[in-house]
């Protein structure tokens, strides 16, 4: 429950600027959208978050917590979970599983209390089952519970990776491009549980998105990176009349 | 025996025999829902709780006799707390399908007066909010789930069911002996439900039906076919349909079997696995659905299963005429049954659930006889019912080892038959609604004589059973004055696994002619298989193959047709399956065959011109999302050859 503050970060490869000089303060309770054409840097950004990068200059800061030379399961145990743009899920493993897997920070006993599924074992294993199965429930995914991850459709999946983070009991959710090859339908469905897991479970979401409609309906705040760098930013309405913005999107005239 | 056992709970209303229930055995499971993941059992104490402290809650809103409330919402327990709570303070509860659309449940609201809205979620929130305007006479709407619903906290409109469940609490507290002397004071001849007719034509009905009408009902059904307590059933109909309300207001309070709720919509066939019900009731095409799973399924198995099935299959079959027909089957032949039963029929029908299963019924349009076959084959006691919404859903069935496909059965004890000179079905029985809501003129017609006109064509065969035809209404004439059922003929077709939807045209022309819908899981399957390759339902509609396949089978209905005039001379494949949102089936999948006919007109047209063999035509579709849009199509006509 804090804010998040990226200042003058920048990421280098080699000679590559993905990112350069980003300012940024995303705060809680909010929806922020991070927009922007292909390859402006967007999902660097959020491996910067997610520790999965780290970055050549500049700091990344969670409330109390550095980010900035963290290691992806130290930012987890901040609080931050993360949706992948590709999904990362095991696909021979049912739903259930998978979100139970998701769990394992939670899971603490013994080998030999695991081996024989008694006393502690059993007892951690119903109480996380449960957490799981509230999550299955907002999310909507009874039907899909015992079936294998790999043979549902891709919109389903994308449910089960959202799902998947949301079972870290986050406080910041990180989602990439959560509606990227979904149908109108599907699309409706992720847009309510964003406003839900925002409005009903108080969690903070910073969204990278290329669907502007959506984005639009639903941000609080938002960013436009371009290039690696933030050429605007704002609310909704702000950003839309921005021409900088306008030029990044539609070309110059 | 049980009849001096159980006559007496005929004098009891719904609410009181709910009471009644508790003092015999009240610990007992009553309802069962499964909610994150797991079972969850209320016992009939439980029930009875909730019950009174939704009626309490009603009653501090000012909910008072004759008053009515509306339910939308998928079946959950508290479904049954609010209409049965309503009921005890004489209230009249009515269902809605859940799938309306907002102007339909605003004219609905408005003609049957009502008062309270139950709505499960915000979905169904959402759509009465939409008509809001239209409907002063709604003073509230009670919610079951609160998930999207912070925006209407703040309007004294809403109100969540928890809430509701606490001031009823609060007034037990104040005045613990109310519920009881509100309870006492209703009568089993008061109306305590409003069930909508599916009309085929125009706004629903809405038909007033007795807290006796349902008990009635559930006891003379359990008369036939009994069911013991521990009974379990699985409710998964729509409520709104008298198929769903009799078994949990008639069967379930006349017998004290336990009543499952599904996780949701989806997951019902899957908690039908879990819960492996005793008994069952479903319109067709479930069964259907069910029968072309297993048909994918083994068509996928491996080739010994496939073997066995089939070998199975066919002593199945031999076995199960003799069994539908009471008759003693030679020794060889139940011994070889029997082994089909414990090595492939047992752990086939487990794997849908079916396996404690004594008896499933089919009602509400008719099936194929050879699904019956096969269901008996497989050793499940499908058997068909007959009955209407304003007799609580069935009046006559067919009885254990009598069950003849052809034939809907006998009257259900105490149930009088009659056909009418114009050869209507005429029955008389203690279920027997007290007519319509507000309309006395419909009501005259249907209530005739003392008798409640079916409007369904129909004569009682040699054996004492009843066939019925088709709707008077709906049998047509050809040129020649002969008589034909579209509905009979279109069930022809239909059971072909390849074909999901037809509609007959012919009334007043040389011959009939046929507009089909393929099946797109079955046909989809086939095209696979054959190596065509097909995009959307319409490509696939559209291939010379699959009007090919369609043509064979066509061929073989009409080599079977028992009277020449039946035969289908022309027909063509439609572009899209026929649905509920585009008008063109009722709630209760029925088809509104005028309707389609005004849609298809220029192909109807085209059926009936014989030198046309090919036309151009625009499908117009709309998007659930109300986006529209429209298709350039080619569609073919095809004559069947005189053989």
């Amino acid at each position: 429950m804090a804010n998040l503050s990226i200042s003058d970060v920048t990421l280098t490869f080699g000679g590559l600027h993905a990112l350069s000089s980003v300012q940024m303060e995303i705060h809680q309770g909010m929806i922020t959208s991070v927009i922007g054409p292909n390859g402006a840097g967007k999902t660097s950004l959020l491996n910067c978050i997610s520790g999965f990068y780290h970055p050549t200059k500049g700091e990344i800061h969670y409330g109390d917590h550095r980010l900035t030379k963290a290691s992806p399961h130290q930012v987890s145990s901040f609080g931050i979970a993360r949706a992948f743009q590709n999904l990362e899920l095991f696909r021979g493993l049912s739903v259930l599983d998978n979100l139970m897997l998701a769990r394992h920070q939670n899971l603490r006993y013994s080998l030999i209390n695991a081996c024989l599924f008694f006393g502690r074992a059993s007892r951690v294993e119903a109480e996380n089952r449960e957490h799981v199965e509230a999550i299955i429930d907002f999310m909507e995914l009874e039907p899909y519970r015992k079936q294998v991850v790999g043979n549902l459709s891709y919109g389903i999946q994308k449910r089960v990776e959202v799902a998947r983070a949301l079972t870290m009991e986050p406080d910041l959710l990180l989602l990439d491009e959560p509606m990227a090859g979904m149908n109108i339908e599907e699309k409706e469905d992720m847009v309510r549980f964003i406003m839900d897991i925002k409005n009903e479970w108080d969690i903070s979401v910073v969204l990278v998105e290329h669907d502007l409609g959506v984005v639009m309906d639903i941000s609080d705040q938002l960013y436009v990176l371009d290039f690696g760098e933030v050429i605007g930013s704002g609310g909704p309405a702000e950003v839309a009349a921005n021409p900088k913005v306008i030029e990044a999107y539609i070309g110059e005239e | 025996m049980q009849t001096d056992d159980r006559e007496h709970l005929l004098k009891f209303t719904i609410p009181q025999l709910l009471r009644w229930r508790v003092e015999t055995s009240g610990e007992k499971t009553a309802l069962r829902e499964k909610d994150f993941g797991r079972w969850i059992s209320y016992s009939w104490n439980q029930y009875y709780d909730f019950t009174r402290k939704t009626a309490l809650g009603l009653y501090q809103l000012g909910f008072a006799e004759e008053d009515k409330i509306a339910i939308i919402s998928d079946n959950i327990p508290e479904v049954l707390y609010v209409a049965i709570g309503a009921q005890a303070l004489g209230g009249i509860s009515a269902g809605i399908y859940q799938t309306s659309l907002p102007d339909e449940i605003g004219q609905i609201l408005d003609y049957l007066d009502v008062s309270v809205v139950f709505c499960n979620d915000q979905e169904q929130v959402d759509k009465v909010v939409e008509v809001r305007d239209k409907i002063p006479k709604v003073k509230k709407v009670i919610y079951e789930d609160a998930r999207g619903m912070r925006d209407y906290q703040s309007d004294d409109w809403f109100l969540y069911i928890e809430d509701l469940y606490k001031m009823g609490a609060e007034v037990h507290q104040r005045s613990p002996d109310l519920f009881e002397s509100i309870v006492n004071d209703g009568h089993p001849d008061d109306t305590c439900h409003l069930c909508l007719t599916s009309g085929t034509t125009g706004l629903p009905k809405g038909a007033m039906l007795t807290h006796r009408n349902y008990i009635n009902m559930g006891l003379q059904l359990t008369e036939v076919d009994t069911l013991a307590p521990t009974d379990e059933y699985l409710s998964f109909l729509p409520f709104a349909w008298i198929g769903e309300q009799m078994n949990s207001f008639g069967v379930a309070m006349a017998t004290g079997i336990s009543i499952n709720f599904p996780e949701s919509v989806e997951t019902a066939m899957s908690d039908l696995k879990e819960i492996g019900p005793h008994f069952m009731f479903g319109a067709p095409r479930i069964y259907e659905t069910i029968r072309s799973q297993i048909w994918l399924k083994i068509d996928e198995s491996y080739r010994f299963n496939k073997f066995c099935y089939n070998y199975f299959m066919k002593i199945g079959e031999r076995a199960a005429t003799y069994r539908m027909t009471g008759q003693k089957m030679p020794v060889g032949l139940r011994f070889k049954a029997w082994l089909g039963k414990q090595i492939m029929f047992r752990p086939l029908i487990n794997q849908i659930g079916f396996l404690r299963l004594r008896r499933a019924y089919t009602g509400g349009a008719a099936l194929g006889p050879e699904l019956f076959t096969f269901y008996q084959a497989l050793g499940v006691n499908l058997k068909q019912i007959y009955g209407q919404t304003e007799i609580v859903g069935i009046a006559y069935m067919h009885r254990d080892g009598d069950v003849r496909p052809d034939t809907v059965g006998k009257p259900l004890p105490k149930t009088k038959c009659r056909i009418s000179d114009e050869g209507e079905i005429l029955s008389q029985s203690d279920s027997v609604t007290q007519g319509y809501y507000k309309l006395p003129d419909k009501t005259e017609e249907l209530l005739e004589g003392g008798w409640l006109h079916s409007g369904d064509a129909g004569y009682i065969d040699e054996n004492g059973h009843l066939v019925v035809i088709d709707r008077v209404s709906d049998v047509m004439h050809n040129k020649k004055g002969e008589m034909f059922s579209p509905m009979f003929l279109e069930n022809r077709l239909k059971f072909s696994p390849y074909i999901k939807e037809a509609v007959i045209f012919g009334d007043k022309q040389d011959f009939v002619a046929a507009l089909i819908n393929v099946d797109p899981i079955v046909v989809g399957k086939w095209a696979e298989d054959q190596g065509i390759s097909f995009s959307t339902f319409m490509d696939l509609s559209a291939k010379p193959e699959v009007a090919d396949l369609i043509f064979k089978e066509v061929a073989k209905i009409n080599q079977n047709a028992e009277k020449e005039h039946f035969k289908i001379h022309r027909f063509a494949i439609l572009y899209k399956l026929l649905d509920v949102d585009d008008g063109e089936l009722t709630k209760t999948g029925k088809i509104r065959r005028k309707f389609v006919r005004e849609k298809y007109h220029d192909l109807y047209e085209a059926l009936y011109d014989e030198t046309v063999s090919e036309k151009q035509v625009e499908a117009f579709y709309q998007y659930q999302d109300g986006q529209t849009s429209t298709v350039q199509t080619k569609i073919r006509f095809y004559t069947m050859e005189e053989t």
